[in-house]
């Protein structure tokens, strides 16, 4: 069989040295962490990432599409330069997460879950992130944003280029 | 103060997290004590007697487990620290990894030798961003000194030790789900028996303990575990990670001693409620445990037997403090929308339920509720006790029962005239320019 073509192939070295670290004959265990890494460099996962993945750790493309399916951080398509992600679980609601999210959606012209038609955010509401005492939360890109107020939220928002 | 301490022992700077502060502190003095002059069944025995139970949730008894793994049956064990830590209203475990990250990887080391694992895991949930750095961190310095991987400190004890990262998955954190999901597949919860003691990651026995019950082991072992069982009570001896939010004044995390009146930790070490408001009801220990009121926490002490004579649990640990005027009904919204969100689907009590559940409260939130909605919300809550292969089904149902059984007048009121008995409020202090929303947020 042919080796898939992917534009991720400068991440196998990294791959590799990864593997070393679990017990030999459990390459399935590097999906979750492979799936990750490919996301990171490339904002999603797309289509020849799973047919290379299939191929390099020997597991069924469905186990991958499950993968990708099951588990809310993956993405299959690309979204805006800057994800925010505010939680609007039980104590961040306690603390005005529903005034953050309303705020949020006002100002960037978009309901969670879209993104803004010039790429440049991507708002989602989410459930507890583990901030709860230092509610309420946002999450741009990987970064925690702790103790929200609306007039955080607006300086955040103008330092996002 | 709440008692003795045992894990947030030191200050906390920019750089006491770090290896050379670490060992300042007497860290890794213990892994090499183990190592170099005890047997793997001494440590377990060690850890049996302390009487220590699982800081996750469940209050399992942490040795009782370990013993069900053994030594000499020829297969590899495995150990995981579930790091998952999402059940809402905690968030202890991320004071560890953010903190005191050492504490997980010696003690880790520790009960890797006492249960001979070659190779142990931390999942660690995806969104952790600083708590995955630091933990990775002390990892990366741990190998680097030669106190993980081959042949640590110099004996013939070799153990790797993985940093799992989740992708957004709370049924996750469930023992099962989590080792499936470290096998690179959608996080199912498994079927038990077999127990993961006998049958686990990768089909071997495996102990998966929560991250502040591991950090406990070194802890243990240095103290012994006569004078660890000084602390607390005869039956939850030691220290519990409290993480405290909502509509309190100081929030945050405190370790509190096993057998604390919980009245004077809210009170005068978290200063009460916020603004000096009255209290309606505390969440003890995550979402997922029953409400309790302020008489029923007025004598009550925090510890394990105490808190289920009240009808509640420590459970997580996640305790959430309600303040006067919040409506019980859409915070049982929230809660309704959560569990919801993150059914596995795989059984059909949960995946329905919680379905039926989430759009039946929404319906009473919307002011199209009916009279019949109570109790249908307290049968389906009930239908799912007990009839799914993970406890998330059950878990949503204390929940709903708990909440009703304690405020039903309000969910009475709400259906009757279609409107919050408490405005809608959940932000008691919300700035008075901001209107509280009545409708749903789907």
């Amino acid at each position: 069989m042919s080796t898939p073509v992917t534009s991720m192939r400068h991440l196998l070295p990294e791959f590799e040295k990864l593997k070393k670290r679990y017990p030999a004959g459990f390459e399935s265990s590097l999906t979750l962490p492979c799936l990750r890494r490919i996301q990171k460099e490339r904002g999603y996962v797309a289509d020849e990432d799973i047919d290379w993945l299939t191929e390099y750790l020997s597991v069924p493309r469905i186990q991958i599409e499950e993968v990708l399916t099951f588990y809310t951080q993956y993405r299959r398509g690309p979204i805006g330069r800057w994800h925010l992600q505010a939680c609007r679980n039980v104590s961040c609601s306690m603390r005005g997460a529903e005034r953050m999210i309303d705020h949020l959606a006002r100002r960037l012209g978009i309901q969670p879950g879209e993104t803004t038609a010039d790429g440049r955010f991507t708002l989602d509401h989410v459930e507890c992130l583990g901030s709860c005492g230092t509610a309420p939360v946002v999450i741009v890109n990987e970064t925690y944003h702790e103790n929200m107020t609306v007039e955080k939220l607006d300086k955040l928002l103008g330092e996002l280029k | 103060m709440s008692g003795r301490k045992l894990l947030m022992t030191f200050p906390v700077t920019p750089t006491s997290h770090l290896l050379a502060e670490v060992r300042q502190r007497g860290g890794y003095e213990t892994l090499k004590r183990v190592l170099t002059s005890m047997t793997p069944e001494q440590v377990t025995k060690e850890v049996t007697a302390s009487g220590i139970l699982g800081h996750g949730g469940a209050a399992f008894p942490v040795g009782r487990k370990w013993s069900v793994i053994q030594l000499a049956d020829g297969q590899p064990h495995y150990l995981c620290a579930n790091a998952d830590e999402g059940e809402p209203g905690t968030f202890k475990d991320r004071w560890i990894l953010e903190n005191s990250p050492h504490q997980l990887v010696e003690s880790m080391a520790i009960a890797a030798y006492a249960l001979q694992v070659r190779n142990a895991f931390v999942y660690i949930r995806g969104e952790f961003d600083l708590p995955y750095h630091r933990l990775q961190g002390a990892v990366d310095e741990a190998y680097e000194a030669g106190l993980l991987g081959e042949r640590i400190l110099g004996t013939d004890f070799s153990c790797d030790l993985v940093v799992y990262r989740g992708a957004g998955s709370y049924v996750c954190g469930e023992a099962s789900a989590l080792i499936t999901s470290i096998e690179g597949k959608k996080g199912y919860p498994r079927n038990r028996p077999p127990r993961l003691t006998v049958r686990g990651l990768y089909q071997r026995p495996t102990v998966i303990n929560n991250v502040e019950s591991l950090s406990n082991i070194e802890i243990i072992v240095r103290m012994g575990a006569q004078e660890f069982r000084k602390l607390g009570t005869a039956k939850s001896p030691g220290t519990q990670l409290v993480s405290i939010s909502g509509h309190v004044a100081k929030p945050g995390v405190y370790e509190v001693e096993y057998g604390t009146p919980l009245a004077k930790f809210i009170y005068e070490d978290c200063g009460g409620v916020l603004g000096g408001r009255k209290l309606k009801c505390i969440i003890p220990g995550g979402i997922s445990t029953k409400v309790l009121t302020d008489a029923d926490i007025a004598t009550v002490t925090y510890d394990h037997k105490a808190m289920e004579a009240v009808g509640s649990q420590v459970g997580s640990g996640g305790m959430v403090v309600i303040a006067e005027g919040t409506c019980m009904v859409r915070l049982l919204q929230v809660m309704l929308r959560f569990y919801h969100h993150e059914s596995c689907g795989q059984c059909t009590p949960c995946r329905e339920g919680m379905g039926w559940l989430h759009r039946i409260i929404d319906r009473i939130v919307d002011g199209k509720g009916r009279p019949e909605d109570i109790d249908a919300l307290v049968r389906i809550s009930k239908a799912n006790d007990g009839t799914t292969i993970c406890g998330m089904g059950d878990a949503a149902g204390f929940a709903t029962v708990g909440i009703i059984a304690k405020f039903r007048d309000e969910f009475e009121y709400y259906i009757a005239n279609g409107r919050s008995k408490c405005g809608g409020v959940l932000e008691v202090d919300a700035p008075a320019a901001s209107a509280p929303r009545e409708t749903a947020h789907a």
